[in-house]
């Protein structure tokens, strides 16, 4: 199939910041983060938000950054639900008040997801760069099931936290959450930063997913548990974005229109701005959303391989990253003639010491300092 | 808790979708769909029906007696048609029973 007419996208990741008082060093935003001078004002994200609806969004995903650090937060919230969207706020819980979760929920909030980097405090706050974050999660997740809203907890695995992953779901339940994602960490932006420090072991990966999986089936009912396996432990790639450009579309917060979160990471790739061209419009006819829309870009192996329409490939943004190209198969498959730089990685992973790591925190660069003190959470 | 919510499916419950689960007629693409968390689900002709009234007014007979006599179906074949919907979904916590 050569580039097909571009089915309508469901989905819309709309990072509303990138302010945040946390650091996670698997942080998925870039490493050139957007000040807030840069952020796209309400109107024009009411904009964006409206023609996201008309395009066929059905679910919005309200995102950061914390997007709590967004004084208009509930007024967007409101025009989502005033145009049918399905909103999501995905979220570190710091600087969501009751008050503030009261409103969203009378705006018509449809869930809440709510980070949470450990089941011990004192390790969670390390791998969040902030004191005291675990225990205002806690708090901010009885907001949320107070509120009436339905809670997923998302816990990201790597080296630090990987023998607490099942207890990680178990605090989710505890939570009242109905919804749990255990996801092991990607390896972009911060997170290839920090690989070195976040790798688990192959040992303790297994097991830990080994612990996830024997939860699912036992919590069916209760909780729904979602599980992103470590793909670098895997024989095929994953299916990454469902096919680019195909399924849900990413707004930075200056504006910018991404096929995934991780795209700028492609050098080649020419993105389109919200402030330029109609979301449509950029749907259709980006360059950067049709660079990789069907299967003309492939080289061999995929090209003439069965599981083409089955895993796309695997990761673009991986393919450039590991091999410097990104029409080659993502080298985590092991028919890629790269995949020994995969290998190389896993050389990386290491057992936990329980030693708090030394991580690069996911901070903004001195320049953009004074907006990240600016930050405004003490909320109404 | 586990496992249980199938067991708890009797004709008194009154199924109803919970917050942050919608049953959507998209206009964009003249269908009806299921909206949950992280999720999007197509759905048939029968299970709107069925969805449509699970507003948590009426039990479950009352729900099976209703399609039964609006659409001159076979009640036993409705009540199973809505007992198989309603077990699964409630198993992904889609469904409060």
């Amino acid at each position: 199939m050569n580039a097909p007419f571009p089915s309508r996208p469901v989905g819309l990741l709309a990072e509303l910041t990138h302010r945040c008082p946390l650091a996670c060093p698997y942080c998925s935003n870039p490493l050139e983060l957007d000040a807030r001078e840069r952020e796209l004002d309400t109107t024009t994200w009411k904009r964006v938000f409206s023609e996201a609806a008309s395009v066929g969004i059905l679910q919005l995903h309200l995102s950061g950054g914390e997007p709590a650090s967004r004084r208009d937060l509930v007024e967007l919230v409101a025009h989502a639900a005033s145009l049918g969207l399905y909103s999501n706020l995905i979220t570190s819980g710091i600087g969501l008040t009751q008050v503030l979760v009261t409103k969203l929920a009378e705006a018509g909030l449809d869930h809440v997801q709510l980070s949470i980097q450990d089941s011990e405090p004192q390790s969670a706050d390390h791998i969040a760069g902030y004191k005291g974050a675990f225990a205002r999660k806690l708090e901010v997740a009885s907001f949320v099931t107070e509120a009436g809203l339905p809670l997923t907890v998302n816990a990201v695995i790597h080296r630090a936290n990987v023998r607490r992953a099942g207890a990680m779901v178990e605090l989710a339940v505890r939570l009242g959450a109905r919804r749990v994602e255990i996801a092991h960490t990607q390896y972009y932006g911060w997170g290839a930063k920090n690989r070195g420090l976040l790798m688990p072991s192959r040992e303790e990966a297994e097991a830990a997913i080994e612990v996830v999986e024997r939860l699912k089936t036992q919590l069916s009912g209760t909780i729904v548990v979602d599980h992103v396996a470590p793909d670098y432990h895997a024989r095929y790639p994953k299916p990454c974005m469902s096919g680019w450009a195909k399924r849900t579309l990413n707004v930075t917060p200056a504006g910018k229109v991404l096929p995934c979160h991780a795209a700028e990471l492609i050098p080649e790739l020419e993105f389109w701005n919200v402030a330029d061209h109609s979301l449509e419009e950029i749907w259709n006819d980006s360059p950067a959303f049709n660079a990789f829309r069907g299967d003309d870009w492939m080289r061999e192996p995929c090209r003439s391989c069965s599981r083409k329409s089955i895993d796309f490939g695997g990761c673009r943004c991986q393919a450039f990253m590991l091999s410097g190209d990104a029409r080659n198969a993502d080298p985590v498959c092991h028919l890629s003639p790269h995949h020994q730089l995969v290998e190389t990685i896993l050389a990386e992973a290491r057992v936990d010491t329980q030693e708090p790591q030394p991580y690069a925190y996911r901070r903004m660069r001195p320049s953009q300092a004074v907006t990240r003190e600016r930050l405004d959470i003490s909320a109404e | 808790m586990t496992g249980e919510s199938a067991l708890a499916l009797s004709g008194a419950s009154r199924p109803r979708l919970p917050r942050g689960v919608r049953l959507k007629h998209d206009d964009v693409r003249n269908e009806w769909l299921l909206l949950a968390p992280e999720r999007v689900l197509k759905t048939n002709a029968i299970a709107v029906e069925i969805l449509k009234r699970c507003s948590g007014e009426q039990s479950l007979d009352a729900i099976v007696d209703d399609l039964a006599s609006t659409f001159s179906a076979e009640r036993s074949r409705v009540e199973t048609d809505v007992r198989a919907l309603l077990t699964e979904l409630a198993t992904k916590r889609l469904v409060d029973l």
